[in-house]
């Protein structure tokens, strides 16, 4: 009998999953991919990045069957009626000037931003639960999201996925400037992918070289895509990407020779068997036709020609579904020798970049500015630039100037005009006005941070300068944080721009194209659009004298005792007259002798 | 060097173990504070608390508190700013025990005078571990060359040395931990309190509180499972019909700059005038028509 359930039970097995009845296709697919770009500066850039994607409709159905996509992320986005969710934790700082621009930055710390289904009542109240949920997943300090570090911009973060309409009072963006990575992020991370750390690319992901790095940036994106070409239905997409950049000097030991096992001190062995695509991309695009400055070993069996954020690149493919690439017997370790030194001559410098400082003196006051160069020769392109200044910092927004080349230029003025008009009063809704657009929210202290959104218009080929004033606030003495003296951070300005691309791109089929080029959607190949971000910034706030209570309290208490006892002997002490005891010890011990005879004293 | 969020120099640590079920608590340097330390320990946490930030704990659970860092005579410091005393901890672990969180509880503490972080312990089943005795200092192990400044103290150095040795099965027993680090090699007296523990030391293992063995019970019935076809052909059929009903969706533009430019702000909800608004209008009335007469009104109204 036991046998022949057991037999049973095998044919059960051999039938697949799908059991009885009619065998469902999967309906989730993975697919995974590693970019790695050698940077001007002679870095290396590694990105890799894993998608998901799930052709079910989470909001009208009930699921319980989780296969490759997470059930902690399902249950999270049905449960809070989420219809995006982005969350970057990052150490360290994307360069921009010296590196390129990249396929998506994240700022330093923590960042969280989400759209909420228009059927959510309570939107604070829902963020606020989504962030704590969030902190427990990722065992980040997510909690401390609350509503001093929240807001709601109004023209800048649209929704990255489908979207019937863009109204942004769904929308909450957040950032902990000063949240920590380690390890104990990246490992609720990656036990997030089908994979785990096991098989595939994930391999690589080894803690203890993924740190020793110059930037480290861990993100997930949750998002509603395309399900076909014709677009008539929805399927989730979550994407988790790791982007690292490591530094020349520091891991190659100053040869600018890489190769996997160098970087990630791990080959890989083996695709994931969940995946349904798994490659690894080369950028060769500066040494492509002339061999001999460059090798790349293994020789690639295919490359990949595309227009990447606005130029033409080239990228050699290694499939590790392949098995001529991979196999049991042969690992991948992709090597690259030099075998000339490259030429010494001025890294391309990217047409967006940004700067951002803070200047004065003393503890009173200070002055924020944020510096635009746009490197274009021709064109000028239209800037969003989003500032959340937390309340502690008191802007003057009367002092909010704007230059480019030394003349002001105002928030998206469409020609420069001869004679300029008189500054627009900001209070005004700059709609009945003129053709710009700033929106600025004042903060409201120990509640809401500041809001200021503005869109310039960068002159090509200028530097662009935004500045305002501020004044420092003294907190009270229990909100500062255990080290004062470090300062305070101020979270990163944002940049959404539609930056000119120098070759026109191809609108391709998404569903082909490698995951690196379909991060954001583009709808006009003559610019590609981009999202940087500028540094944090550290500011010191006047601090009092910690030592303060603990002064009063030594102070009064001296006080008191000597006031209050002082009167109250002076009350209650009664004086007595006591005989003087004199002699010396001859004396004392004749009385002793004495006592023992029973003779009175002396 | 790897970063871990749980490295610092010379602060606080905590770190729970639970015997049934198995779990440990994250928490990072920040939120490391004595009014959260108490009351993860008590359970008095907001409601919106992720379960990886609580103490998920019964009267069945054996718990184990390591604390290390600087301290005193009847004191811990807590990031350099705030102190916990020992009648705080003792009346967290009454109450505690009021409410039937814990089993037994091994408390194991490595600072400074730290036996005079247990003396005030009343309640029972705890048993209490200290580096040093009160009015000595607990030293630390040897400075590491490379970074300057001593890694570790001696104490947790020999107790760790001690306890790598255990694996799950095995059978010595907490008389055994009592004598790791005799003075000798500490310099400070280490010492230990088990007046408040029901059993023996010496039948108590030390895998009660420092593993995690999960028991399995075999058994031979089986189970088929049989997957249910009806809900997977309706679910299906569900999502084609759908499919066929909507609109092509498109994807929102990134930077819409005429839109922006001529987006109208949301004016906001109009509320009346706040208390203080009226309290201050009627009073200007009052004064104004006690000075003048109230024969004004007429004027006005």
């Amino acid at each position: 009998m036991a046998a022949a359930v057991r037999i049973f039970l095998l044919v059960l097995l051999l039938l697949g999953p799908g059991g009885w009845g009619q065998a469902e296709p999967p309906r989730d697919s993975l697919r995974e991919e590693l970019v790695i770009t050698p940077l001007p500066s002679g870095d290396v850039a590694a990105t890799f990045q894993f998608r998901t994607r799930w052709d079910s409709e989470l909001q009208r159905e009930w699921v319980s069957h989780y296969r490759l996509f997470p059930k902690a992320l399902g249950q999270l986005i049905s449960k809070y009626s989420l219809r995006e969710l982005h969350l970057s934790l990052t150490q360290g700082f994307w360069r921009t000037r010296y590196w390129g621009t990249p396929f998506l930055q994240a700022p330093s710390g923590a960042e969280l931003w989400a759209w909420f289904q228009e059927t959510v009542t309570d939107v604070d109240e829902s963020w606020k639960e989504l962030s704590n949920v969030l902190s427990g997943i990722f065992c980040a300090s997510l909690n401390f999201i609350d509503s001093t570090n929240t807001v709601t911009p109004t023209a800048s973060f649209k929704p990255l996925g489908l979207a019937n309409g863009t109204d942004h009072s769904f929308l909450r963006y957040a950032v902990l400037p000063r949240e920590v990575v380690c390890t104990e992020n990246l490992t609720p991370w990656k036990k997030l992918l089908p994979c785990s750390s096991k098989a595939g690319l994930s391999v690589l992901l080894k803690a203890d070289r993924l740190f020793h790095t110059s930037y480290h940036s861990q993100a997930v994106h949750i998002r509603p895509v395309c399900r076909n070409a014709r677009c008539t239905s929805v399927s989730w997409e979550l994407r988790q990407t790791l982007s690292v950049v490591f530094d020349a000097f520091v891991t190659g030991q100053g040869k600018k020779d890489w190769s996997l096992f160098r970087m990630f001190s791990r080959t890989l062995t083996e695709p994931c068997p969940l995946a349904l695509e798994s490659r690894v991309y080369v950028d060769i695009t500066s040494y492509g036709q002339d061999n001999e400055t460059l090798e790349v070993y293994p020789p690639p069996l295919t490359t990949y020609q595309d227009v990447i954020l606005g130029t033409r690149k080239t990228y050699a493919v290694y499939d590790l579904l392949d098995a001529a690439v991979v196999s049991n017997s042969r690992s991948l370790n992709i090597q690259l020798k030099w075998k000339r030194p490259p030429e010494n001559e001025a890294p391309p410098v990217p047409f967006l970049y940004a700067q951002r400082y803070v200047s004065g003196y003393g503890l009173q006051s200070g002055e924020l500015s944020t510096l635009l160069y746009n490197t274009h020769p021709y064109r000028a392109f239209p800037v969003l630039l989003l500032d959340s200044v937390p309340w502690y910092l008191r802007l003057y927004v009367h002092t909010l100037t704007i230059t480019s080349k030394g003349k002001e230029n105002k928030p998206s003025e469409r020609s420069p005009q001869p004679a300029p008009p008189p500054p627009l009063p900001l209070h005004v809704p700059q709609h009945l006005s003129s053709q710009g657009y700033i929106h600025y929210q004042p903060a409201q202290d120990r509640m809401q941070p500041h809001l200021l959104e503005m869109l310039i218009q960068l002159p090509a080929n200028s530097i662009t300068k935004v500045s305002i004033q501020f004044e420092r606030a003294l907190l009270k003495w229990t909100e500062y944080t255990p080290d004062p003296n470090h300062g305070f951070y101020v979270s990163p300005s944002v940049l959404s721009a539609l930056v000119p691309s120098v070759v026109a791109a191809k609108p391709g089929d998404w569903e082909e194209s490698p995951l690196f080029n379909s991060l954001f959607p583009v709808s006009d190949s003559s610019s590609y659009f981009v999202r940087l971000y500028t540094e944090p910034l550290l500011v010191s706030l006047p601090t009092p004298d910690f030592s303060m209570p603990y002064n009063v309290v030594c102070l009064t208490c001296t006080v008191v005792a000597v006031c209050y006892g002082s009167f109250y002997n002076l009350l209650t002490r009664t004086f007595q007259i006591e005989e003087p005891r004199k002699g010396g010890l001859a004396k004392r011990l004749a009385n002793l002798v004495r006592r023992a005879r029973g003779v009175p004293p002396l | 060097m790897v970063d871990t969020c749980f490295l610092s120099q010379g602060l606080t640590t905590l770190a729970g173990l639970l015997l049934l079920p198995f779990g440990s608590l994250a928490a990072s340097q920040i939120e490391v504070t004595v009014e959260n330390f108490l009351r993860v320990l008590t359970g008095r946490i907001p409601s919106s608390t992720p379960r990886s930030k609580r103490l998920l704990s019964d009267d069945r659970s054996n718990i184990l508190i390591y604390m290390t860092g600087h301290g005193g005579n009847g004191f811990l410091k807590f990031q350099d700013s705030e102190e916990i005393t020992n009648i705080e901890l003792a009346d967290a672990f009454e109450q505690m025990w009021q409410k039937r969180r814990y089993n037994e509880l091994l408390f194991i503490i490595d600072t400074c005078q730290g036996a005079s972080m247990y003396e005030r312990f009343y309640s029972p089943n705890i048993m209490a571990l200290a580096s040093s005795q009160v009015g000595e200092d607990s030293l630390s192990h040897q400075p590491d060359p490379a970074v300057g400044v001593h890694l570790m103290d001696r104490y947790t150095f020999y107790v760790l040395e001690f306890l790598e040795e255990i694996n799950p099965a095995s059978q010595t027993n907490m008389n055994d931990l009592f004598q790791v680090c005799p003075k000798s090699l500490c310099v400070s007296t280490p010492g230990h309190r088990t007046d408040l523990f029901q059993r023996d030391p010496k039948n108590v293992l030390i895998t009660d509180f420092f593993g995690s063995v999960r028991k399995v019970e075999i058994t031979t019935e089986t189970l088929s499972l049989q997957p249910d076809s009806g809900v997977i052909e309706s679910s299906y059929k569900k999502d084609q019909m759908v499919e066929e009903l909507m609109e092509p969706l498109k994807y929102a533009e990134q930077l819409p700059v005429a839109q922006i430019i001529h987006q109208k702000p949301k004016l906001k909800d109009w509320h009346p005038p706040g208390g203080f608004i009226l309290g201050l209008w009627a009073l200007i009335i009052m004064v104004f028509f006690k000075t003048y007469g109230i024969k004004h009104m007429k004027f006005i109204f």
